[in-house]
């Protein structure tokens, strides 16, 4: 029984049953494949997370998220910019970088991207640790202070997209969203 | 045997005291019995404590209930997480390594005064963590991210009750040194007493990880360090945070094999198979934690695959390997006792009106199919992106630790009781459906909070309809209903959870007394005499149903990881 002494005491000399043997090989030969599957979606996949870092103090990246909005401020036919719920709407150019400023709580500023192109994406918070969840397409990134993440994103469908922080930010973190519009 | 006289440690000259079981014919030394009895009392107490805290949270979630302002979400979250994660279990897994060393060996447990000491610590650690919390400057979650700060308290009661736990994981190897050189066993350790060796091994070094986090992190929170690197703090604290969990499963693994051990008469497949799976718990484990950093900035892309696997999934090969033998060795022992019609009837005819026995199983199921192979997928560098933060992650973590682990410690409880307080269960009409009750709503929000996971709904979050949010964004409706049926299944599964705290707590203080002559047990351990001729031999032996099993597993389990990459690849394009 398990909960007595191994009734043989040369235990580690007995032959292993086939079942288990070949159980034992099916599972090692998933978990090589799962191991090597990971791998092989950085070649055949086009959904595969940056690692490109950069250390950054925070207010630093705030003048340059803020540099960022005013360069590339959407503007109305008459030449105001653009605001929705008092944050201004940002065109930037495709292949461009583009900056997210995550804070204390919401996504600033309202990304205007265009379907099918690139965008560097940069991103990092101010303050505390925050969630990027892009929704409903459902991309899931961390995002620290201190660490700019840069993230080359191409957008497959258009429309309004929700950005949630789903990473506890203190007593507002339900009410931290932001938005990206794709167009055609 | 009645009274316990701390002054009765072998130390100063007086012998140890023991009793024999009437039930398994183990020898039970006084000191491991009181022991095994006060930390299961807390572990119960705080699995009371922070059972409620979750049924707030859930009825919370529920968003047409919403029962908590969001202060109080918060907070009450935090307090759920540490209560039932860390001291229930681990209170409980105390409780464990002492039954699995000293009474399993039939050894006097080492410094009785270490372990008293011990228990202690945790106690006021687990007590001060409550208190930091319900303070109202500790809402930081369990996890405790930096640059969010808690009080120091909070910090100080961690670290508190690690050093109690650890004080209790040497006690543990005291015991079977002691074990060892008083011949109390002959050959090597049962299974059971491997398996918590592993746990205790990889309890140091979860120990270990949350020292070197929380000290520095409690330093800071009184300002004598200065900056805590966010990156850093994730690497390491959840060195501690997930190998934490392998704890639980190495011993909630255990548990498995003794109670089929003790209720069926179950016997390893293969002693070799069995222990070589536990070790790679050990092995291929510590940085496991990488695949809580999946979605940080900072890391290669070759730091993640490679700590995340280990090239080949050793720790998940352990679990899978488990997931036959445990099996197996019931089907093998339910065919000895005369079950041997078709592929099933040793599954059909098993004793499911024992608690201990259904607990098991369902543990065994849940945890497999619910929480393994969820894990495995969240664990894939790719698609952590899909889930990542999501409420996928509490479904998964549910999965593994309440339909996994606690179902198995209250199934233990079951056995406990009867052969430790030497009280029999009560009421046990309502004990044989405890565990369907509780398994049910545990299987429930796992699923149901993995489903609205999947549909992007955050974890930690107070309202989903995101009302006063900055910019509006609307989540389907489906995701609202399984926010709902999140909330139906955690009022079930917190009835199966009073049910067993009611049925322990009258047990242990009104159950029949199992010490006089002729007592029976109401839940009957195995009984040999009920053994038909052997079975075949070991090179012979044919277990049908359990290859069935683990054959629908292993289908369900590639079925799954192809359709999340499925998934992946209709996603924005991202590199």
């Amino acid at each position: 029984m398990a909960i007595t002494p191994p009734s043989n005491r040369l235990w580690w000399k007995e032959p292993i049953h086939g079942i288990e043997l070949g159980w034992i090989v099916i599972s090692f030969l998933w978990g090589l494949f799962m191991f090597i599957f990971m791998i092989a979606w950085h070649f055949i996949g086009e959904q595969n997370l940056s690692s490109e870092t950069y250390r950054i103090r925070p207010e630093a990246y705030q003048e340059k998220v803020e540099a960022f909005a005013d360069e590339f401020a959407a503007k109305d036919a008459s030449g105001n910019p653009v605001e929705e719920e008092g944050v201004p709407v940002v065109r930037p150019p495709a292949g461009g970088d583009v900056f997210i400023l995550a804070r204390l709580w919401e996504f600033w500023p309202i990304l205007e991207l265009k379907k099918g192109e690139s965008y560097r994406i940069h991103i990092s918070s101010v303050d505390w640790q925050h969630g990027f969840s892009l929704q409903p397409t459902n991309i899931n990134i961390s995002v620290h202070p201190g660490y700019e993440h840069v993230i080359t994103l191409t957008p497959t469908d258009s429309g309004d997209f929700g950005i949630i922080c789903n990473e506890f930010c203190g007593l507002g973190h339900h009410t931290m969203t932001g938005r990206i519009r794709v167009v055609d | 045997m009645t009274t316990i006289d701390a002054a009765a440690s072998p130390y100063d000259g007086v012998p140890a005291r023991y009793r024999t079981c009437r039930f398994t014919g183990l020898r039970i030394e006084a000191n491991a019995e009181l022991l095994i009895k006060v930390n299961a009392v807390a572990a119960v107490l705080f699995l009371a404590w922070g059972g409620l805290l979750g049924l707030l949270v859930a009825l919370t979630r529920w968003p047409a209930i919403q029962l908590l302002p969001a202060e109080w979400f918060y907070l009450i979250l935090t307090g759920h997480g540490a209560n039932v994660l860390l001291f229930w279990i681990i209170f409980f897994e105390i409780a464990v390594l002492y039954f699995a060393s000293a009474v399993i060996l039939g050894a006097r447990l080492a410094t009785p005064k270490f372990a008293w000491l011990g228990f202690i610590l945790m106690v006021v650690g687990g007590v001060m963590a409550n208190y930091a919390v319900l303070r109202g400057d500790s809402t930081v979650m369990f996890t405790s991210y930096p640059p969010m700060m808690a009080s120091q308290w909070f910090y100080l009661s961690l670290i508190i009750f690690a050093v109690g736990a650890l004080i209790a994981v040497f006690v543990f190897f005291g015991t079977l040194v002691v074990a060892k050189s008083e011949n109390t066993y002959d050959g090597s350790v049962p299974l059971v007493t491997f398996g918590a060796i592993t746990a205790a091994i990889i309890a140091v070094f979860t120990l270990a990880s949350g020292a070197i986090i929380l000290i520095p992190t409690w330093l800071w929170s009184l300002g004598l360090v200065t900056e805590i690197d966010t990156l850093m703090y994730k690497v390491v604290w959840w060195g501690m945070g997930h190998s934490s969990q392998q704890i639980n499963v190495s011993a909630h693994v255990s548990i498995w094999y003794a109670i089929g051990a003790m209720v069926l008469g179950a016997k390893p497949l293969s002693e070799k198979v069995s222990r070589t799976a536990f070790l790679m718990y050990i092995l291929f484990l510590q940085l496991a934690s990488a695949h809580h950093i999946l979605a940080e900035p900072g890391m290669s892309s070759t730091w993640k695959i490679v700590n995340t696997s280990y090239m080949m999934y050793l720790a998940v090969m352990g679990s899978m390997i488990h997931g036959l033998t445990v099996p197996g060795a019931i089907e093998a022992a339910q065919r000895r006792n005369g079950f041997t019609r078709g592929a099933f009837e040793w599954l059909t005819k098993a004793p499911w009106g024992n608690p201990a026995f259904s607990g098991m199983f369902l543990s065994l199921v849940m945890f497999g199919f619910i929480g393994g192979i969820s894990g495995v997928v969240l664990g894939t560098e790719q698609l952590n992106v899909l889930m990542h933060n999501t409420i996928y992650v509490p479904g998964h973590f549910h999965g593994t630790v309440v339909a996994g682990t606690t179902l198995a410690f209250m199934a233990m409880t079951y056995l406990v009781v009867p052969l430790i307080f030497q009280r029999d269960i009560i009421w046990p009409g309502l004990a044989k459906w405890q565990p369907f009750l509780f398994g049910i709503g545990a299987g429930g929000i796992s699923l149901f909070m993995m489903g609205a996971g999947t549909l992007g709904v955050a974890r930690r979050h107070w309202d989903i309809g995101l009302t006063d949010a900055a910019h509006a964004f609307e989540y389907p409706a489906a995701a609202y209903l399984m926010m709902a049926l999140n909330g139906i299944f955690a009022v079930i599964a917190a009835a199966g959870g009073i049910l067993f705290i009611l049925i322990v707590v009258f047990s242990i203080l009104g159950g029949r007394r199992l010490d006089g002559a002729g007592a029976r047990l109401t839940f009957p351990l195995h009984d040999r005499s009920r053994e038909v001729a052997e079975y075949g031999s070991h090179a012979t032996i044919k277990l049908p149903g359990t290859i069935i099993l683990v054959a629908i597993f292993f289908a369900s389990f590639v079925l799954y990881y192809f359709v999340n990459w499925k998934y992946l690849s209709e996603l924005w394009l991202f590199r």
